[in-house]
């Protein structure tokens, strides 16, 4: 069986969402790499994959994916079905709603963060403070929630760690690269959550090559 | 077996959403008011469903779910056998489809609907620029959709899927605006869109949206 292949930039925080989930489920993958600043993404070969044109994109044999979640979804439920909790039906719908947060509740107040802070500086734009105060705030409230899931289960759909939980981690990783990482010691069980999450094998493996600055002081731009 | 609570505004799109999952079940469920004028939505009794303070929130015996797409996804996955089934295996075009409406539809759609519909009605007058920004966001993304529909008759192909169902609030309410021409002017988007709207379900779904009168 061919392995699958895995297109798009690996400092993307999209494309660790998918790297985490396809280390975790052991299945067998290669990185196609893509030059975001060469615009690979918006070339009409990329366009034939992904409409949209972004990345991640997943091929396996016929089949091209995209959006992040979606592979996820497609690996684990191929190889490793129990991280989506399949046929249990209170487990998977807890799974179902967590990944739904951090798709609506934390990576829309990360992003713009990371984006400001650590971003900005390499491709000419002013970091706007205001922007990153007013998403702190609303992190800190996020937080609140998830410490509060996270003194019920040692992970946010139960006891072992499942789709929920790898979904975070591209965002996380960044997050925790900017000078606002200190904000989580006032939340220790979600501390404690990501300090489990990244000591897992899988995450050092697919953190090893993500920078925290993504590649552009060392001049490898994405 | 009681019938489900479903918290939040009749009129809220992202009610309508599990609200149309619901009746395209044949389940029956009951609205339990939760006014966000009043910020009901942010009171204790309404944080112990969703912590986070955002309707919908499902009840379904002692089980509480929120996120209006996990609700869904919980809804097809119980009923899965009763009515037609809204998620299907093979289901790799459905969960990208899934995926596409949340993160390309919805945020261009959402503010779009929120400045022409929901903002008048609360007195406000549409910010223009606004209005602009994310009905030009929304016609990319609707080249996309109708490019699709030109080779698959639903989002995930030959039949009716949640992918589809998704979608319906807001389209029900984009095309009472001034830009239903986003959906008219692209013809496969537009038979998608008739076609679905038609489904004896939606029908029902919309007679309990409490419309405003028309001026």
């Amino acid at each position: 069986m061919a392995p699958m292949k895995l297109y798009g930039w690996v400092v993307s925080p999209w494309m660790a969402r998918v790297r985490v989930c396809l280390e975790e489920a052991g299945a067998a993958y290669e990185v196609v790499p893509m030059s975001r600043s060469g615009g690979d993404h918006r070339r009409p070969e990329h366009l034939a994959r992904n409409p949209f044109g972004q990345i991640p994109v997943l091929e396996d044999g016929d089949l091209t994916l995209y959006q992040s979640r979606a592979i996820a979804r497609y690996i684990l439920r191929k190889h490793k079905p129990e991280l989506l909790h399949e046929g249990d039906l209170a487990g998977s719908a807890a799974v179902d709603v967590w990944v739904e947060v951090e798709a609506h509740q934390l990576e829309p107040v990360i992003l713009p963060i990371v984006v400001n802070c650590i971003i900005a500086q390499y491709v000419g734009q002013e970091r706007d403070q205001a922007v990153v105060d007013e998403n702190l705030a609303k992190l800190k409230k996020v937080l609140e929630v998830y410490e509060a899931r996270l003194s019920g289960s040692r992970y946010l759909a139960g006891d072992d760690v499942t789709a929920a939980d790898l979904c975070h981690f591209g965002f996380m990783r960044y997050f925790m690269a900017t000078e606002y990482a200190g904000v989580v010691d006032a939340y220790p069980r979600f501390k404690g959550w990501w300090e489990a999450l990244v000591a897992r094998p899988t995450v050092k493996k697919v953190m090893a090559s993500m920078p925290p600055d993504f590649g552009f002081g060392s001049g490898n731009i994405p | 077996m009681a019938p489900m609570k479903l918290y939040g505004m009749p009129l809220s799109p992202n009610v309508v959403r599990v609200a149309a999952a619901l009746n395209e079940k044949g389940l029956d469920f009951e609205i339990v008011p939760v006014d966000l004028r009043t910020g009901a939505h942010k009171q204790p009794e309404f944080l112990a469903l969703n912590p986070f303070g955002q309707i919908p929130a499902l009840q379904d015996g002692d089980e509480v779910l929120y996120e209006s797409r996990a609700i869904n996804r919980y809804i097809a996955t119980k009923y899965k056998a009763q009515g037609p089934d809204l998620v299907p295996t093979p289901s790799a075009k459905l969960e990208v489809w899934l995926e596409v409406e949340s993160h390309h539809f919805y945020p261009a759609v959402s503010p779009l609907v929120f400045q022409l519909l929901i903002k008048p009605m609360l007195g406000g007058a549409p910010d223009a620029a606004v209005v602009d920004k994310h009905a030009d966001q929304l016609a990319k993304v609707l080249d996309v959709y109708e490019a699709h529909l030109a080779q698959n008759k639903y989002l995930a192909g030959d039949e009716f899927t949640l992918a589809d169902l998704n979608h319906m609030p807001y389209l029900v309410y984009l095309v009472k605006t001034s830009k239903a021409e986003l959906v008219a002017s692209r013809p496969h988007v537009k038979a998608w869109w008739e076609d679905i709207a038609k489904r004896p379900a939606f029908h029902k779904t919309v007679a309990q949206i409490p419309f405003p009168a028309a001026a």
